[in-house]
């Protein structure tokens, strides 16, 4: 099964590029990511650009209504994913708390809808 | 619709309606189709078994005929395509299957039913009326009762709890024993549970004894899963130690009898031994934890040879230190009564009464309190506080009990 792990942080909470832990924690992001490739677990993962960087859009009526910032305002912001093909949710969540960033904020683990029986 | 099979299929579904589901599930994959499956299965043998008579194997009968009626569902369902694997899975096994040969055609699922109940991914008090329902057999509506929650609603978190398992990838199966911490915390909390319900059945029946064997066989099961882990020792005595003692329970007239009427010549010595020894093994471990101190207290009372001669003190000091382990207003209820003999009711009475604001709509603290004021001589505020119990009285048979309590001391005194 393919699963999502949405990583949710406060910038407030997690590492700045000034900061002393910046550079332990990007290592820990790649030795994460390599872990979860030589495991065969990975199948895509990105950060995303902060969230002043967002627009939303909706279309209604035909037409396309942009917004400035992110869909919810919430203190916690969605900064990136990955997606994991697992057997089962203990193994995804077992992979989902090696994220650093699980460690400051928290990770949503989902599993991906399969829509291969609609065709 | 009445039918001379029908009181035969209901016995059949009391006692073997957990493990015939726990089978199903393990088989199907799916909790709510396990059930379904389940219960048309069972209609199938009303008609049948009226017609020819019971099979030679009912159980393996009726797990056959679910099997064919889940494959049916599957086929007639819009999601056909994507159960296509399980679909092959249950033919195979519909075709290997020989009802008749097969002397036990379940074998045990049941603990890993309780361990995909207790996954820490569903909330505590779900994966209690999970376990309730899918394992040991309960109705939606007795599950609903225990929890003082609506049927309707009931059904709809099982109904949830059910999607998110088959939905979200939650293994069928028991972990590896480093997936064990937090999950087996939960396995524990479920099964005493379960065993407290058939002990004290929060609806209808006083003692609903075929739970308590279900969890005692369940505490065994856990027990030889992983030996040595103190906890589980410890629930597995606690369990065995209350049980040695249920025969003494009821009265011929089905009332409650408290632990200070029981005939003690009645305890089962031979339960109690396996206990011990039991016990005895894991207080080695040196890690003392809840349902250890538990049932070193029910130890105390197996080894008193009678009410009074219980050694009070040192169940007061126990409870010190399981209310130190986990601040709890029952606890805090029981250290007042085993208080109230070790050193005085009117000591006690003023504990109690510290301890009030949190089990305000408790029976057992008015019913405690009743007592105690029995004790001072206070009639009046006793029959109060009886009449206040009676009222928050969850059974018929408990309502009773403290009826006659207050008939036979507050007969004359009470106002």
């Amino acid at each position: 099964m393919k699963y999502m792990a949405l990583i949710y942080g406060a910038p407030e909470d997690s590492p700045t590029p000034e900061s002393e832990e910046f550079g332990p924690f990007m290592e820990a992001y790649a030795a994460a990511s390599e872990r979860f490739e030589k495991d065969g677990v990975l199948v895509a993962g990105e950060g995303l650009e902060d969230d002043s960087t967002a627009t939303t859009l909706r279309v209604r009526n035909g037409k396309v209504e942009t917004m400035d910032g992110p869909f919810a305002e919430s203190k916690e912001q969605l900064g990136g994913f990955y997606i994991f093909e697992c057997a089962n949710l203990d193994e995804a969540l077992r992979y989902a708390a090696m994220i650093p960033s699980a460690t400051y904020g928290a990770v949503e683990v989902r599993p991906v809808s399969d829509y291969s029986d609609l065709e | 619709m009445t039918t001379s099979v029908g009181p035969e299929i209901d016995a059949l579904v009391r006692r073997d309606g957990g493990r015939m589901l726990s089978r199903l599930v393990a088989d199907i994959r799916d909790f709510q189709l396990a059930e379904d499956s389940l219960q048309d299965a069972l209609e199938a043998a009303l008609v049948h078994w009226d017609r020819s008579g019971l099979p030679r194997s009912p159980v393996g009968w009726l797990l056959q005929t679910a099997r064919r009626k889940a494959i049916d569902r599957i086929r007639r369902s819009a999601n056909f395509r994507s159960k296509s694997a399980e679909l092959t899975a249950l033919i195979e096994l519909d075709r290997d299957f020989e009802p008749v040969i097969d002397a036990d055609p379940i074998a045990d699922e049941r603990l890993k039913l309780i361990f995909t109940c207790c996954h820490p991914a569903l909330a505590p008090r779900i994966s209690v009326a999970l376990t309730l329902r899918s394992v040991c057999g309960l109705k939606t509506e007795e599950i609903a009762r225990a929890f003082v929650m609506s049927p309707e609603a009931m059904a709809q978190r099982l109904v949830r709890a059910r999607h998110k398992i088959a939905k979200a990838g939650i293994a069928y199966e028991v972990p590896e024993a480093d997936g064990w911490g937090e999950r087996l915390q939960s396995v524990l909390a479920v099964i005493y549970l379960v065993f407290n319900e058939g002990y004290a059945a929060s609806s209808g029946e006083l003692v609903r004894g075929e739970l308590c064997d279900e969890a005692i066989r369940l505490g065994r099961l856990v027990h030889q899963l992983c030996p040595g882990e103190p906890e589980v020792e410890g629930l597995l005595a606690l369990m065995l130690l209350h049980h040695a003692r249920s025969n003494t329970r009821l009265g011929l007239a089905g009332e409650l009898v408290t632990l200070e009427g029981q005939d003690r010549t009645q305890w089962d010595r031979e339960m109690i031994g396996e206990a011990r020894e039991i016990l005895q093994g894991a207080l080695r471990r040196g890690r003392a934890g809840l349902y250890q101190l538990q049932a070193v207290i029910a130890m105390i009372h197996a080894d008193a040879p009678s009410f009074a001669e219980t050694d009070w003190t040192e169940i007061a000091l126990i409870y010190d230190s399981l209310i130190a382990v986990e601040p709890n207003p029952v606890f805090e209820l029981n250290r007042v009564v085993a208080l109230s003999y070790a050193v005085s009711a009117e000591m006690a009475l003023k504990r109690l009464e510290r301890v009030g604001a949190a089990l305000e709509s408790y029976q057992p603290y008015h019913a405690v309190r009743a007592d105690l004021l029995v004790r001072l001589g206070d009639m009046t505020a006793a029959g109060a506080a009886f009449e206040r119990a009676i009222a928050l009285s969850g059974s018929a048979a408990e309502r009773r009990f403290l009826e006659n309590k207050l008939r036979a001391f507050c007969g004359q005194g009470c106002t």
